[in-house]
């Protein structure tokens, strides 16, 4: 599709919102406390955050949530009966969501919705909602989107792009989605002079994000490392709690439990993390990965090794998450440094 | 100077062989951060860093080490903490090697991010000063001002049973009401107690990282991920997320040092020590207890005296 840039005005972005929220459900950055927002359906747009840093979880999260019930159960009489959990009724829209979080969604379709298998819940989702991407004008220092094949002006995966000049956005129509929200009065040509504007800042922003990380090689290089003394050491300050899994925006592993009570129930599914022992433990009470050692290597190894070998992408997309919120700051940029220097 | 000492004892330590590895904190990759570092050589001893952002209790990495004999570098809450571990017989008390180093009480982080506009890209100590570089910005702040409250409430900011000690002993005193949290809490109306309660506890996403940042919590299965029985679900609703929350407090009752690392580790910023202090308070009102401080008084839940007081008991 090609895109013929458009411009809102910064004071009609309410009416936009609005209008948005006639015929979608809108997900956006909703700030929970001081320095901490998520990603929630908006009941009323007083309540949408687009002025902190990006949000603590990612936007996975709308579309492969924390906690989902898959189905509900129940006995009626002699007979026990299964009831499907809630379809996705309303369109949705997402918006406020960078770079690094949109493409993390792409890199999941090849998961949830790969040529074996499609995973239902995901689709539902997945097809019903209009992506709105923001473009990222102040990547922190801890952003590796540019090493990672992405950067914080990346389009892929957006319906709809925006871009914040100061007074109002650019914003680029990428697919026919997208496009259809632009359809009214809100939204003019933008000049010459705006589109001029945006490719500025896109130029600085994207020098901000380090491009220098050493990716290049990884899985092969990995390949060897697998029975390595390598892994002894790294993992020593992991002290295994699920931060830096359960906020990156490319994590994907969840346990499914029967939550019942008297037969009547519904089996869930939730994120799990492979830095917890609980994991990977079996019924016997045996542990295949039974220490930090085990369980490092397997974070770093899905992301940078078997993804790849699997969908020809590595499935980390630089946003920094794992390293901001770390307890005893773990930094991946340091094991990737480590790998190569191995 | 603290620092300087630091790396002489640490390889006086390992060059005479006196310990396997020690535990120690190294410069971090962000501003306002150290990180846990772990060195088994003399050589490495020059990556040994103190400063104020020395944050984590160290004590936590000791049940992964007990089949080592460990240096460990100690604040006062934490050598607290491993103190209170040697009574639960966690380790034999040679194989630990404390050393200390009277804490000058550290730096809230999330606290100085907040109060400075923009990313900060770089942060120096200067005495009582905090001088921290943003994007084209440098901002001074008080160091007081930007204490962990846990920090400013503490008595015991000199390491108790260090085997050596690194630094001059500080003057023992808060510089606020020692319980600030409880006290705070309690001025609360019961209604207005839950609604703090509930509304902290519902922004946790179960990662555990409190838990596990920890010294105290080493179960070898916690009650959250016991299938058999099972005690809860694992998934997000409130009475789940309460149910731990209340949960892990209470076992650390007369256990916990104070030190502050479950809320520094919560990527949520969840507040978690006002349930704790409250309960510190508790144990030391009921039983002239502090946890970690007399090496030989053992906790006032695993063991009883006659003249215990039971007025709670109707």
């Amino acid at each position: 599709m090609k895109v013929k840039p458009l411009k809102l005005n910064k004071k009609d972005f309410q009416s936009f919102l609005k209008d948005v929220m006639k015929d979608h459900d809108l997900y956006a950055p909703v700030r929970l406390a001081e320095g901490v927002s998520i990603y929630k359906k908006i009941e009323s747009q007083g309540e949408i955050d687009l002025e902190s840093y990006n949000t603590q979880k990612p936007v996975k999260e709308v579309f492969f949530p924390q906690s989902e019930a898959m189905f509900r159960f129940d006995k009626v009489e002699d007979r026990h009966r299964v009831t499907s959990t809630d379809e996705v009724k309303r369109p949705r829209v997402v918006l406020g969501a960078r770079a690094c979080d949109i493409q993390a969604i792409s890199l999941l379709d090849n998961v949830f919705l790969g040529k074996e298998y499609t995973d239902v819940y995901f689709l539902q989702k997945r097809t019903s909602t209009t992506l709105i991407g923001f473009a990222c004008n102040h990547p922190l220092s801890t952003c590796f989107c540019a090493s990672t094949g992405g950067g914080p002006f990346t389009r892929e995966g957006s319906d709809l792009f925006f871009i914040d000049l100061g007074e109002t956005y650019l914003v680029e129509p990428l697919t026919e989605k997208g496009k259809a929200l632009t359809q009214n009065k809100l939204f003019a040509k933008a000049s010459a002079e705006e589109i001029a504007l945006a490719s500025d800042i896109e130029k600085k922003a994207v020098k901000k994000s380090d491009a220098s990380l050493p990716l290049e090689g990884i899985e092969k290089k990995l390949d060897q490392l697998v029975e390595s003394r390598f892994w002894d050491r790294v993992h020593e300050k992991c002290i295994g709690c699920g931060v830096c899994t359960f906020l990156c925006p490319t994590c994907h592993c969840f346990d499914i439990v029967d939550e019942a009570v008297n037969e009547r129930g519904q089996r869930v599914r939730n994120w799990d993390t492979c830095l917890s022992s609980l994991y990977s433990l079996e019924t016997s009470g045996h542990n295949p990965r039974p220490t930090g050692r085990e369980r490092t290597r397997q974070r770093v190894m899905h992301k940078f090794n078997y993804f790849p070998k699997n969908f020809k992408k590595i499935a980390c997309v630089g946003c920094g998450r794992c390293i901001l919120y770390c307890p005893v700051n773990f930094d991946i940029r340091q094991v990737l440094q480590d790998i190569k220097d191995y | 100077m603290v620092q300087k000492k630091l790396r002489e004892k640490a390889k006086e330590l390992l060059s005479k062989k006196e310990v396997d590895l020690i535990i120690g904190f190294g410069e971090g990759t962000q501003p306002l951060r150290a990180t846990p570092i772990f060195i088994r050589t003399p050589e490495e001893a020059d990556r040994l860093v103190w400063n104020s952002f020395c944050e984590n209790n160290l004590a936590a990495y000791l049940h992964k080490f007990n089949r080592f004999k460990v240096g460990i570098v100690v604040k006062g809450c934490d050598a607290r903490s491993v103190t209170a571990l040697a009574l639960e017989k966690r380790f034999k008390p040679d194989q630990v090697v404390l050393i200390g180093v009277p804490c000058e009480r550290m730096i809230d982080r999330k606290k100085v991010k907040k109060a400075v506009k923009g990313e900060i890209l770089k942060v120096r100590e200067e005495g009582d000063k905090i001088i921290v570089l943003g994007e084209g910005v440098e901002v001074v702040l008080k160091r007081d001002d930007f204490l962990y409250p846990l920090c400013k409430a503490c008595t015991h900011r000199n390491p108790v049973q260090e085997t050596l000690l690194v630094g001059d002993r500080v003057e023992e005193a808060a510089l606020t009401e020692p319980n600030p949290e409880a006290k705070e809490f309690e001025k609360k109306s019961p209604e207005e107690r839950w609604a703090f309660f509930e509304k902290e506890s519902s922004r946790c996403i179960r990662c555990y990282a409190c838990r596990e940042a920890c010294p105290m919590c080493y179960c070898t299965e916690c009650f959250v991920d016991s299938s058999n029985p099972k005690w809860m679900e694992k998934s997000l609703s409130p009475s789940d997320l309460q149910f731990y929350h209340i949960v892990r407090a209470y076992h650390q009752t007369g256990r916990c040092t104070n030190c502050g690392a479950c809320e520094r580790a919560c990527p949520m910023d969840i507040r978690l020590t006002y349930l704790t202090q409250k309960l510190n308070q508790e144990v030391d009102e009921l039983f002239q207890f502090e946890t970690g401080v007399d090496p030989k008084a053992l906790p006032p839940l695993s063991t009883y005296k006659t003249d215990d007081r039971q007025e709670f008991i109707k």
